[in-house]
């Protein structure tokens, strides 16, 4: 659906100075984004989405499905398994995959765990584990663009990131190497063996997100609207209790209305008091909140003011 | 943050850059707008807090809030260009926050592609310097459409009107030798607020907008009457399914102006013309689309068109040539010289090139050209002739920001090297008129 700003009259936009022809904020970045999928659909060879059944990954396949349609999206989808998985997302992403005809590639951060390559570390947390289970398979497809959900507004390192981001054979990102993007003229050039990161979403924010899912009615999985869980409190945020860790001693589980506003790693990813349970109800909550999504909900990302430069650095996404 | 139905509803898109130099508080004016427009949220106000008492600093350094990769907190300047996004009831902001120093006119430049409009920060006690000069040449060489000054610091000089009168008369009439069709001054105090969200005190003198303010309301639309419809085909839609075993649609972002159903266009580079048949929009058939929307165009007969052709009006098609002439800012590391061998992309169309002369360069602080540099070297502007393999469909850059722009790559490595636009650098200079009814008695 496209809607378009007012055109004359006394509403808001004619005041503005803005014709029927501005596109809606929501059509401006939806435009940007299947533009940036089209153009990886023309000048890649094998593209595949990063796919965690979070909803900036269910946005982007949304985004493809629009992109490409009446013909089946180009690409394939890469899921990194932490092993440590809401149940409701893996059902999400099995059906997605079946509903739209795709080819599901997982990387296992469990298998590299149980063949000794990786070691659990001891606070639990696997999502640091990703990067090597990621940039192997990468290597082992030869995938060349690998879309990517982040967005510039979650957090400074990612606000300088480019929406084709080079990385090298071990998928390390430079921030003096990166191209600088003029225009929509992407330049995706890569030496055999390096691949682009892309990212649609670069410009989206959280909101936005939010609001374009409500538009457009896409379904995410339950765990982001309020529901019953058994939690407990570690560095002021509610994991799930579970296999993977938790609670530990000294840490209590209660029961508690929650939602996730973020879906990642079960160990590092917490949700937050919530009554919404609804599209709208969780817009006017994230609309009224004082807190930004990774601050309220990734325990990774408060390592230290450089934890996700330094991840990146690495090769994450 | 108050939530209300109008917050949450739609509203329109404005991407804005800002260039000025630490000393001239852009940092503080940019924390300004995040911080007064409620777009700093608690945890990373709480960094920032965090950061400032770190360093000794009584209450928190909004300069802080715009610091990205530790590489630069470490040196303590800005190394790239870093996005923003703020949001008012009104409208959505993209800002392209770029660094103003000389060795960064590519980061300014980067930045400017893609505004409507660009924020020129001076300090009330300097006004007009060459920096400043710098600034409003790349805004008016990148065809930024509405730029700003923003006279930064009265609070340092007793809020006197005269002061901000002589810059903002000054700035103006340069501008508008460059061609730069819009300009607004505003006094402001980064600093102690005034006239950034909240409108001055101090300052009743100034009966214009704030910075804000005029943010929101400037137009972001543009009039397609008057520009050539373009659009580059990205993809070709082929479905070759049981249900669609005929489609056949070409996907691209609308460049400019507009299309409709029914229309005769032309296929270039193979002059071929055809009908416009459907329009689909991103599925929703529509008679009429208009930039910058992605669409995918049905044609009427089965003609060959793939990626890389441009899809035009057939009467209102673009000179295809070998032969470009354009104005480029160079933005690689290694140095563009003459006879050099190149990638150049142009729309969806990429194709070998070479670099066949470098007239001049051109110093932006005072636009003296120097004749014959034979290279040109990072954060150089200057002019060129390349000689493309095939001929392409350019439009002149200032017709048509999209179309009349390309990249030089190096096919050995890849690197980006050079940002093109074709044609003349400047705009001929706006004659002074008065066909502006807006007077607000600030709007030079």
């Amino acid at each position: 659906m496209t809607t378009v700003a007012q055109i004359n009259g006394s509403g808001p936009s004619s005041e503005d100075g803005d014709s029927l022809y501005a596109l809606t904020h929501l059509d401006a970045l939806e435009s940007e984004a299947v533009h940036i999928l089209r153009e990886v659909a023309g000048e890649f060879e094998r593209p595949v989405i990063l796919f965690s059944g979070g909803k900036d990954s269910i946005l982007m396949l949304h985004l493809a499905l629009k992109a490409f349609a009446p013909a089946q999206v180009p690409f394939s989808l890469l899921h990194v398994d932490t092993g440590h998985n809401f149940p409701e997302v893996l059902e999400y992403r099995d059906r997605a995959v079946a509903a739209h005809g795709l080819r599901l590639h997982v990387a296992s951060v469990q298998d590299y765990i149980d063949r000794g390559v990786l070691k659990e570390r001891p606070d639990g947390t696997r999502n640091p584990l990703q990067t090597l289970p990621l940039t192997e398979k990468i290597q082992a497809e030869r995938f060349d663009a690998v879309f990517g959900g982040g967005r510039r507004d979650e957090e400074k390192a990612r606000a300088k990131e480019r929406v084709f981001s080079l990385r090298d054979e071990f998928s390390q990102w430079d921030p003096r190497r990166q191209r600088p993007e003029l225009w929509n003229l992407y330049n995706g050039r890569h030496a055999p063996g390096e691949h682009v990161r892309v990212f649609p979403l670069s410009n989206w924010t959280e909101l936005d997100v939010w609001q374009y899912i409500a538009r457009e009615n896409i379904e995410l999985p339950e765990i982001y609207f309020a529901h019953e869980r058994e939690v407990f409190q570690r560095s002021g945020m509610w994991l799930t209790a579970g296999e993977w860790g938790g609670p530990k001693d000294g840490e209590t589980v209660e029961k508690r209305q929650v939602r996730y506003r973020t879906v990642g790693d079960m160990s590092c990813t917490g949700a937050v008091d919530s009554d919404a349970t609804t599209l709208d109800a969780v817009i006017a909550e994230i609309a009224a909140s004082r807190l930004t999504e990774r601050g309220a909900t990734r325990a990774d990302d408060k390592l230290s003011e450089a934890a996700m430069e330094d991840r990146k650095r690495e090769g994450y996404f | 943050m108050t939530t209300t139905t109008t917050e949450l509803s739609e509203t329109t898109l404005l991407r804005f850059a800002t260039a000025g130099s630490v000393d001239d508080g852009k940092s503080t004016l940019v924390g300004r707008l995040l911080h007064d427009s409620k777009s700093v949220l608690a945890d990373q106000l709480e960094a920032v807090e965090r950061a400032s008492a770190n360093r000794g600093q009584d209450g928190p350094d909004l300069a802080l809030l715009t610091d990205g990769l530790r590489a630069e907190r470490e040196q303590g300047i800005t190394i790239d260009v870093a996005y923003r996004y703020f949001a008012t009831p009104r409208r959505r902001f993209i800002l392209a926050d770029t660094p103003g120093h000389v060795q960064y006119t590519r980061n300014m430049v980067t930045g400017a592609s893609t505004a409507e409009l660009t924020v020129i920060l001076v300090d009330a006690r300097n006004g007009v310097v060459e920096q400043t000069r710098r600034h409003a040449a790349i805004a008016a060489l990148l065809r930024v459409p509405h730029v700003v000054l923003a006279v930064n610091k009265m609070d340092l000089v007793d809020y006197r009107e005269a002061v901000f009168a002589a810059i903002a008369e000054e700035f103006t009439a340069y501008a508008t030798e460059l061609g730069i069709p819009d300009v607004t001054a505003i006094p402001i105090s980064a600093l102690a607020g005034d006239n950034v969200v909240e409108p001055s005190a101090t300052m009743d003198w100034y009966g214009g907008p704030t910075v804000l303010e005029h943010l929101e309301t400037v137009p972001v639309s543009h009039d397609l009457a008057h520009c050539h419809a373009r659009l580059p085909v990205q993809y070709v839609i082929r479905p070759q399914t049981a249900e669609h075993p005929d489609y056949r649609g070409y996907a691209g972002q609308i460049a400019a102006g507009s299309f409709r159903v029914g229309e005769r266009v032309m296929v270039l580079p193979s002059g071929r013309t055809t009908t416009i048949s459907g329009i689909d929009l991103l599925g929703k058939p529509v008679d009429v689309a208009w930039t910058t929307q992605s669409v995918t165009i049905l044609l009427t007969d089965d003609i060959d068109v793939s990626r890389g052709d441009l899809i035009v009006p057939g009467k209102d098609a673009p000179q295809a040539t070998q032969d470009i002439e354009a104005t480029v800012c160079h933005v690689a590391d290694q140095p563009l010289t003459v006879g050099h061998r190149v990638l150049l992309k142009h729309g969806t169309r990429t194709v070998k090139a070479v670099v066949k002369d470098i007239p001049s360069r051109l110093t932006l602080d005072d636009l003296s050209l120097h004749p014959h540099p034979e290279q040109l070297v990072a954060n150089d502007i200057g002019r060129v002739k390349i000689r493309t393999a095939e001929p392409l469909p350019v439009d002149s850059y200032a017709d048509s920001r999209r179309t009349g722009s390309f990249i030089l790559i190096d096919p050995a490595d890849g690197t980006t090297l050079t940002a093109g636009m074709v044609g003349d650098s400047f705009a001929t200079p706006v004659p002074t008129h008065d066909d502006q009814t807006d007077d607000d008695g600030w709007d030079f």
